[in-house]
């Protein structure tokens, strides 16, 4: 089936480069049925690679070695959970993932704007069918899904084991949903640019709410990288402003401020050389966060030039940087506002604002996440930025942030008075002030920015929930529903503007988890042995005694071998929670080099770490077992088998091997030697992942489509009493 | 090549063919309907300005405006929907195309 899936991919290429040509000459020459037949272009290619996806998913499944990919990535021993997740972690698999997703979106979209946004649409899907040209171009000719292996091997080099985690299932689909969703308001943006239709409202319309999932469908991807590194990478970080991670932040960030300020050009066709900007930076910023992720190119800055994906995609961004900023030039005259800030005291302001300060910190992590090149190309010496360089610039900006997150929903559109100021601002303002009081004398004004951060979230809080209570009170005096009726009926009618502000509150919170856990959280770095206790934020952490076992695979192959520990935790005397941290030793394949038992246990290491999370603290802690007390043992069982190889069949050697590491198991537990532990007590972590939570329901309400019945009555009754005045007019001018 | 192999491939090249092939079999070139785009972007340009006037009531209620600034920006909104509207009715496609959208 390898054959298949590679003339698969050589179809969608063909049909790629034909589908450019049909929408192009269809757009200029005004034939309909040559824009239709490029627009087919794009379901075929959906068609087709979702056909190239499945073949590879099965190889994968079936752990098919004959495909050198799934050799590489996959083995029997991985658990099927994973083997279906394996297919991603490969280059050429994540850049097939990329083209299926980019194809499903493309043709979503397609299918639903087929009867508006002619003039546009037929250049969009040019660019739309560009980019997965380019995506198919380097799996037919630089990274194939389906090369063969030259010797079909016994068994597979294995996932990753860090890799060997639920978040990371849905991880990279998440975070390549959000680039690939992007990539459509971008092309749609060539597209109007291209026929002056930038400062129409239809485009915005159609691919606002893809603009939306986007960013929905990112955020979830870097919260589930967050939860991923915090319960699997063994550091007790979340966040570590690494390359990869700033990656994907950057096009949120853009698309969040897009996401407001097209709002602007919705309602006032104000910013629209800003908007189109933020949009066409958003998409280059989503290709450039694929570009980082899968070359490496911040790793090893020297191997750039020598990576057969490095050039091809510099050639793209380039590409797409030129065209962009020459079209905005080329079309400036079709993109000047209609009308011009009312004033400094408006919703208007305040969305410009939160705009400024989203790219200010768009540029900051832009800035530090490539300043190891830019010193390099100056001084010829690497340079990575590491997270305090960050946290000076980004949580100042935060704060303002949120800030600005809580002054939108309570100041008018176009200008408000200082009576409604004082009138909206007096209760989230109090409560504010008080919650920053309360909390300065209870510590924690030895942390102004901190602190700063819960004031600005409080007001969050207080001023999302001053617009919920009265709307449920207009709503409950207009229809007399009762308090729960009116709050449902009131978001369901103000979809967007409830939606958005449950974000508000979720971001707040996530804000607040954000600062809490980083500004006062307490770590230890300890080696202890059984029965002794360290002491962290008042805690009291026992290592009770070790755990150990084997893991193997339904079909009886070991997967790994876990040293792990027992650990209480008590505060005051009283017993809080019990904890069971592991280190997980994965096998290797080298026999001949790290011996037949050496190799179980200086394969990949993963670590799991053992957490009691609640809302006000989290208990953390992860181990690491000093195993050189094993290794006379091990190395031993080494000798004993290398000068046993070949006297023995291969029933005996395994039951011997068993026997071996067996023993060795039950020795780690008997005779423990001291391991080291990282132990941390971090207030509100938790915060994080419920704001992230209610961001997602916000936004989930925000994008949900219908509404239409209730739309359609409401805009019908608009409609009635605009025409009445309408008319009223034409008989007075009569 | 396996045969199998083989016959999948030419399978799929002849469904992409007539899925492609399909609209270009359509005798004469439709003309492009200018009318249905405008009436689209106009219909658009409506729904944003009731959604302003909307979001200017619920800011009145809410006490983010006074009556009196919500008068001066209703009856301001309120014109420029008519204009939108004036703009609707001078196009020919107007009534196909709100059947449609609506």
């Amino acid at each position: 089936m390898a054959t298949v899936g590679r003339a698969l991919l050589i179809l969608a290429l063909a049909v790629a480069a034909y589908g450019i040509f049909a929408s192009i000459y269809g757009a200029r020459s005004g034939r309909t049925q040559w824009i239709v037949s490029g627009r087919r272009a794009v379901y075929a290619i959906a068609a087709l690679v979702t056909g190239a996806f499945a073949i590879l998913e099965v190889a994968f499944l079936r752990s098919d070695f004959t495909f050198a990919t799934v050799a590489a990535h996959s083995s029997t021993t991985t658990p099927a959970f994973y083997r279906a997740a394996a297919a991603w972690s490969s280059q050429e698999g994540s850049l097939l993932l990329w083209l299926w997703l980019l194809s499903l979106w493309a043709s979503l979209v397609l299918f639903l704007t087929r009867r508006t946004l002619r003039r546009v649409a037929p250049y969009a899907t040019a660019v739309l069918l560009g980019l997965a040209a380019f995506f198919a171009g380097l799996l037919v000719f630089l990274e194939t899904p389906f090369g063969l292996s030259p010797i079909v091997p016994l068994e597979g080099n294995g996932l990753n084991p860090l890799l060997r985690h639920p978040s990371m299932m849905i991880h990279p689909p998440m975070l390549y949903s959000g680039y690939t969703l992007f990539a459509i308001p971008f092309a749609f943006a060539i597209g109007a640019l291209i026929t002056r239709q930038v400062g129409a409202a239809d485009w915005i319309r159609s691919t606002r709410r893809f603009a939306l999932g986007a960013w929905f469908f990112l955020g979830i991807g870097i919260l589930l990288g967050a939860r991923w590194s915090y319960a699997e990478l063994g550091w007790g970080g979340y966040w570590a402003w690494d390359p990869v991670e700033n990656a994907s932040l950057l096009p949120w960030l853009t698309g969040t401020a897009f996401l407001h300020s097209i709002m602007l050009q919705e309602k006032r066709g104000m910013l629209r050389i800003w908007n189109v900007s933020l949009v066409l930076a958003t998409g280059i910023l989503a290709v450039l966060g694929t570009f980082l992720v899968r070359s490496g190119i911040l790793d090893s800055i020297h191997a750039f030039g020598a990576s057969t994906l490095g050039v091809p995609f510099v050639i793209l961004i380039g590409l797409l940087v030129a065209s962009s900023i020459g079209l905005v030039v080329w079309r400036r005259e079709a993109l000047r506002s209609e009308n011009k800030l009312d004033s400094p005291l408006s919703r208007e302001a305040v969305f410009l604002a939160n705009n400024l300060v989203l790219v200010a910190m768009a540029f900051v992590v832009f800035w530090g996440t490539f300043w190891p090149l830019i010193a390099e190309a100056f001084t010829g010496t690497r340079r990575a930025l590491g997270p305090p360089w960050f946290d000076r610039y980004t949580v100042p900006l935060a704060i303002v942030l949120v800030l600005l997150s809580g002054i939108g929903p309570v100041i008018a559109w176009r200008r408000a008075t200082a009576a409604n100021a004082r009138r909206n601002f007096v209760v989230p303002g109090l409560v504010a002030l008080g919650a920053g009081a309360l909390l300065a004398v209870s510590g924690a004004a030895d942390k102004p920015l901190a602190l700063a951060m819960f004031v600005c979230g409080a007001f969050v809080v207080a001023s999302v929930g001053q617009e919920f209570w009265r709307g449920v009170g207009v709503r409950r005096a207009m229809t007399g529903e009762g308090p729960l009726g009116a709050l449902v009926s009131l978001v369901a009618r103000n979809r967007r503007r409830y939606g958005g502000y449950l974000v508000h509150v979720g971001m707040a919170l996530l804000f607040v988890g954000v600062a809490a856990s980083t500004a006062f959280d307490a770590a230890r770095d300890i080696r202890m042995a059984p029965g002794q206790t360290t002491r962290v934020a008042g805690y009291d952490f026992t290592y009770v005694k070790p755990t150990s076992k084997i893991s193997t695979t339904t079909d009886g192959e070991l997967e790994k071998i876990s040293f792990g520990a027992i650990v209480d935790v008590h505060r005051d005397g009283r017993k809080i929670t019990t904890l069971r941290p592991e280190r997980g030793y994965f096998p290797s394949r080298d026999i001949e080099g790290l011996g037949a038992i050496g190799r179980f246990f200086e394969g990949e290491a993963t670590s799991e770490v053992g957490l009691k999370a609640g809302m006000r603290r989290d208990l953390w802690t992860a181990m690491t077992p000093d195993i050189r007390a094993l290794l006379p043992a091990i190395r031993q069982g080494d000798r004993v088998f290398e000068a046993a190889a070949g006297k023995l069949t291969p029933q005996t050697q395994a039951r011997a091997l068993g026997a071996a590491l067996t023993g060795l198991v039950n020795r780690y537990s008997a005779d423990p030697p001291p391991a080291t532990f990282r132990v941390i007590a971090s207030p509100l972590v938790s915060w994080i992942w419920l704001g992230a939570i209610v961001v997602f329901i916000g936004a989930l309400i925000a994008m949900w489509p219908g509404g239409d019945a209730a739309r359609r009555r409401v805009t019908a009754g608009y409609a009635a009493r605009v025409s009445k005045d309408l008319a009223r007019d034409d008989l007075a001018r009569v | 090549m396996e045969v199998g192999s083989l016959l999948i491939i030419l399978v799929v090249l002849c469904a992409v063919v007539a899925l492609l092939y399909g609209p270009l079999r359509a005798r004469g070139a439709a003309p492009r309907d200018e009318s249905a785009d405008r009436v689209a972007e106009l219909e658009a340009r409506k729904e944003a300005k009731y959604r302003e006037i909307r979001d200017a009531q619920m800011d009145m209620r809410t006490g983010k405006l006074s009556e009196q600034d919500f008068r001066i920006l209703d009856r301001q909104l309120r014109a420029e929907a008519m204009e939108i509207l004036r703009a609707l009715d001078e196009e020919p496609g107007h009534a196909v195309a709100d059947h449609r959208l609506g």
